[in-house]
């Protein structure tokens, strides 16, 4: 009995609404769009996220990162030919693994400009000379094969492990194990092959291009064989930088001590350099950063989500009293046969959320296909949380009906008599 | 949601609610004293004053009198969409003065039925449905109700058109589905305000034929009418002028 006389009063909305197609499909759009933009903003808000989240968790988020920087060269310059030394030293990272407390272990890398050949093909990866203890710090898995283990650096074993882009590149129809690449002017046996990081897709790789793929090698062995000077020439003029270590990663012993440890290594380093030829990473305060970022970002996007709502609002609100001046001389006949205040009320809040349900209904089909259209045609990721359809298709409604009150009380406070009299 | 007025029952036996009685047992509609003024800025116009009147069960009333004499201001506040400015106004036992709003709306849909001059169907619904509409506000359709409603239709000749809207139909047919609309709750008063002031004579004679028939099955109706000759197929007359009674004639003295 309450389902049928509810279905009753859907039917009558319907087809009151049907009497102004037209005007009911504008007013419809209103909230579409309004939902439909909540949803698609929503998810391209959530897909930027995540993907910001990932790429500092690939970092560690127990981990301190320092990194080498060239400080600013100006006073040096118009050098055919220029010896460049800045950035971390085995010094720094010595007395970090030996007197700071909390750090669980430290790893050097120092990165070499090499090429990289095997037969005709030459790509350019960032070769990497890691200790053994690299692969866990950073949380990264073999492919195939084994990563390096203390006796290869000790013993200056010629050999390296590949990252899944260069291995695929440099051996694209057999194993790379056992066989040898180039790196430079030495040859070095492949051992393994690291899983590729977690794709990022705005920073999609292309192993030809200059800073594709990896390419790691057992510290020690690396320098033993390279040193501490890059040479890099590059149009006519020869740059060499020597640099002991590029990057020195620590690996703190629980989160909390995080902070700590960074900032004991910022002023460490600035105590002992010189010159500002350092940066510190932590990825922990980055992610920190990243979700306060999405905290402002959702409040902006709510505004203006609830701005487009609020507009779609307004739309309805003015379509709804244009029809209850409309329908006085109904509403005047519907009392005069024994209606109530309730029942006038209901009737007209009735339309109002068949209007914004249906908008709200094809807003959520539209705010659906926005993201997969985005994903398709370009690398932008986004990412449709099963709450951002509902939360947009209650809002849309919930605003129905807030916004139907006004007129339905209207139409529900009319005097019977001038309301049969009018027109 | 039945309040008070929902439980007594619409036939004029029942005993008065509230208020001082009225002065026999036998009105549908008893008005004491009932006046109705309206006020525009300084001046008053007193559309109904001191009426005093009952209107019993199974009368067929013409109201007569010439244009501003206060005939649409009676009908207005017998049929409670209107509420009188002084005076007692008793229908069906009840004394409608005290009643609010729901408790009025009820009263309406149970007590009353109105048949007005330009018909007041809804365009939306077709006939059936607005056959219905006083049962939709009162206990909701059911499979009798619906029984009820095509019965009426087809007492009133529109048997065949029950799913015609109001549009497709010609103002006598509207005309008699609103007098089958006015049946539905089956009434205790008819109300009707010139409903056959916009027919041709013709249509206006099968309406009235009508109206006559009702009369005989022993309803009460109340006729607004500007026409002399409708006035004379009536057993009661009563002639207003400037908000009062003028003349009321019976003929059952
Ligand atoms: N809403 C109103 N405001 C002010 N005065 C009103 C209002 N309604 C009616 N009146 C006045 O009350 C008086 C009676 O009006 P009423 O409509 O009852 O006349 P009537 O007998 O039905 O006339 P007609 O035959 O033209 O329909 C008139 O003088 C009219 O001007
Ligand atoms: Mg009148």
């Amino acid at each position: 009995m309450q389902l049928a006389s509810l279905t009753r009063a859907v039917r009558l909305g319907v087809s009151s609404l049907a009497l102004h197609k037209l005007r009911a499909f504008l007013t419809t759009l209103g909230v579409l769009f309004g939902v439909s933009s909540v949803i698609a903003m929503l998810a391209v808000a959530e897909g930027a996220s995540v993907e910001a989240q990932e790429q500092i968790r690939q970092l560690g988020s127990e981990n301190v990162i320092l990194r080498s920087v060239a400080p600013p060269t100006d006073k040096v310059s118009n050098q055919e030919s220029r010896i460049l030394a800045y950035g971390l030293t085995h010094e720094d990272l010595a007395r970090i693994r030996d007197t700071f407390p909390g750090v669980k272990r430290t790893i050097g890398i120092l990165q070499v400009p090499e090429e990289v050949r095997q037969g005709s093909a030459v790509c350019s990866p960032r070769v990497l000379c890691v200790p053994p203890s690299y692969l866990a710090a950073t949380g990264r898995e073999m492919f195939q094969g084994r990563f390096f283990v203390p006796a290869d650096g000790a013993q200056y074993d010629p050999v390296c492990v590949l990252g899944y882009e260069i291995a695929r590149y440099l051996f694209p129809f057999e194993s790379p194990l056992g066989k040898r690449v180039k790196v430079g002017a030495d040859y070095f046996e492949v051992v393994g092959v690291v899983y590729p990081r977690v794709p990022i897709s705005s920073l999609a790789t292309d192993p030809s291009t200059e800073v594709g793929g990896e390419v790691f090698i057992p510290i020690g062995t690396g320098l033993k064989v390279f040193g501490d000077r890059q040479v890099t020439i590059r149009s006519g003029t020869v740059d060499i930088q020597e640099v002991e270590l590029h990057e020195i990663i620590i690996q703190v012993d629980g989160g909390a001590n995080v902070p700590f440890v960074a900032d004991a290594c910022r002023s460490m380093l600035t105590r002992n350099h010189q010159e500002k030829d350092f940066e510190v990473i932590v990825p922990l305060e980055l992610l920190l950063r990243a979700e306060e970022t999405k905290r402002i970002f959702s409040i902006v996007l709510g505004s203006i989500a609830g701005i487009s709502l609020l507009v779609g609002g307004i739309g309805i609100m003015n379509v709804m009293l244009a029809t209850v001046t409309e329908r006085t001389r109904e509403i005047g006949i519907r009392r005069a046969l024994g209606a109530k205040r309730a029942h006038i009320v209901t009737q007209f809040l009735v339309e109002t959320v068949v209007l914004s349900g249906c908008g709200g209904l094809a807003g959520v089909a539209l705010g659906l296909a926005i993201p997969m259209g985005i994903e398709r045609f370009s690398d932008m990721r986004t990412i449709v949380t099963p709450g951002a359809p509902l939360l947009a298709f209650g809002i849309s409604v919930a605003t129905g009906i807030i916004f139907g009150l006004y007129p339905a009380w209207r139409a529900a406070h009319m005097d019977p008599v001038e309301a049969l009299r009018h027109e | 949601m039945r309040n008070a007025s929902g439980e007594s029952s619409a036939s004029a036996l029942s005993p008065v609610v509230g208020g001082p009685a009225p002065l026999t047992e036998t009105s549908v509609a008893s008005l004491r004293g009932v006046g109705r003024t309206y006020t525009m800025g300084t001046n008053q116009v007193h559309a109904l004053a001191d009426f005093s009147f009952d209107f019993k069960a199974g009368e067929y009333w013409s109201i007569m009198g010439s244009s501003g004499s206060g005939k649409s201001t009676l009908l207005n506040i017998l049929g409670c969409i209107d509420r009188p400015t002084a005076g007692d106004y008793y229908l069906a036992g009840q004394h409608v003065n005290s009643l609010d709003d729901d408790e009025l709306s009820s009263l309406r849909g149970q007590a009353l039925g109105f048949i007005f001059q330009s018909y007041n169907l809804i365009p939306q619904l077709n006939v059936l449905e607005n056959i219905l509409v006083p049962v939709l506000y009162r206990d909701g359709v059911s499979s009798t109700s619906t029984a009820r409603g095509m019965a009426l239709a087809e007492r009133v000749g529109l048997a065949e058109r029950l799913d015609h809207r109001p549009s497709e139909l010609s103002g006598g047919q509207q005309q008699r589905v609103a007098i089958a609309r006015a049946l539905v709750n089956d009434p205790a008063l008819i109300l009707a305000d010139e409903a056959t002031g916009n027919l041709d004579s013709q249509t206006a004679a099968e309406i009235l034929d009508l109206f006559d028939e009702l009369h005989a099955e022993g309803k009460t109706i109340l006729l607004v009418t500007h026409e002399p000759h409708i006035g004379e197929r009536t057993e009661g007359r009563l002639q207003l002028k400037d908000g009062q009674i003028a003349d009321a004639r019976h003929g059952r003295a």
